[in-house]
């Protein structure tokens, strides 16, 4: 489950970005999205978020979006898996 | 292309100008295009007017007009509804003598009935309107603001509201939350996985896609002459 959520993560964020296939086969936990990628302003991240809710098939509140969240690549996965486990945690 | 202007109603009755980008060589197959709305429509517009260049080479005149309160419009935006902005299609395609009709994303929301065509990857209007809502949620928080968007619309039905710069009226509003995609004999949809690559109006910042237009125009050319 794990690591279908980061592919898929890691597919969002190259079509947000309009990054080349594989090019985000390179984000590490550590790389910093909101406020070190000047494209991904509120009105991109509010896509980014309508389009996880899509395609990771979650809900996101928005009192559970902050600075932290949002800001690696890490800890937004860290977000969705936990998010993602929670809901199937009846099913695994 | 040139631009082209058409006449538009107004909601008090009266009628204004809007303009429209046209490639009009008066032949048998013309399309109307609606377009995406709002910070969609920016960043869709060149990928349309580029889908249109091809159409135009392959025979089909096309028309893509503004909504009015949008884009070139003089008109104020605060003061349209979906109602408006449907009148406005139907007349823009009465007009132009449109065969077909294309919506793009939200723009399928407001295509003129009675017209065979196609629904590109079509939205509902909760879906834009929650996606612009958080955009500004977001925004007030790095202000030092909190909003909600149950406060937001609830404000918003009463007083209007201003949305990543669109000013919207409260019966737009409260009209626009509801609206979905109508279903009609003769509109088919086409998924953006039929085109390859992820949808244009998902980037953060403008962009081009040259084998996506060619896909969609070649789907739009070939159902047209069909």
């Amino acid at each position: 489950m794990r690591q279908d959520t980061e592919v898929l993560l890691r597919q969002i964020l190259a079509d947000v970005l309009g990054l080349k296939p594989g090019q985000a086969d390179g984000f590490s936990a550590e790389t910093g999205l909101f406020g070190h990628l000047p494209e991904l302003d509120s009105m991109a991240v509010a896509g980014l978020l309508t389009e996880m809710e899509d395609r990771l098939d979650i809900l996101i509140d928005d009192d559970e979006i902050d600075g932290e969240m949002l800001e690696t690549f890490g800890s937004l996965l860290e977000f969705v898996v936990t998010k993602r486990t929670g809901r199937t945690s009846g099913d695994d | 292309m040139t631009p082209a202007s058409w006449p538009c109603p107004r909601p008090d009755g009266t009628t204004g100008a809007e303009l429209a980008l046209a490639f009009d060589d008066f032949r048998r197959w013309r399309l109307l295009i609606v377009p995406a709305l709002f910070d969609e429509a920016n960043r869709m517009r060149r990928f349309t007017v580029e889908v249109m260049r091809r159409l135009d080479n392959a025979g089909v005149d096309c028309f893509l007009p503004d909504l009015p309160g949008c884009n070139e419009s003089f008109e104020p935006l605060d003061h349209q509804t979906p109602e408006t902005w449907q009148m406005a299609m139907t007349a823009a395609a009465r007009h132009f003598r449109a065969s077909h009709v294309l919506g793009i994303r939200g723009g399928a929301l407001f295509m003129p009935a009675g017209l065979p065509g196609w629904r590109y990857a079509p939205a509902k209007g909760a879906t834009i309107l929650r996606q612009m809502m958080r955009a500004r949620i977001l925004a007030s928080r790095e202000a030092g603001r909190v909003e909600s968007q149950e406060q937001l619309l609830a404000e918003g039905l009463d007083n209007g509201l201003e949305l990543s710069g669109y000013r919207l009226g409260g019966d737009f509003l409260g009209a626009f939350q509801s609206a979905v995609p109508k279903v009609a004999a003769g509109v088919s949809d086409i998924e953006q996985g039929m085109l390859g690559g992820s949808g244009l109006w998902l980037r953060a910042e403008p962009d081009e896609d040259r084998e996506q237009a060619d896909a969609l125009a070649a789907i739009l050319a070939i159902g047209i002459k069909a």
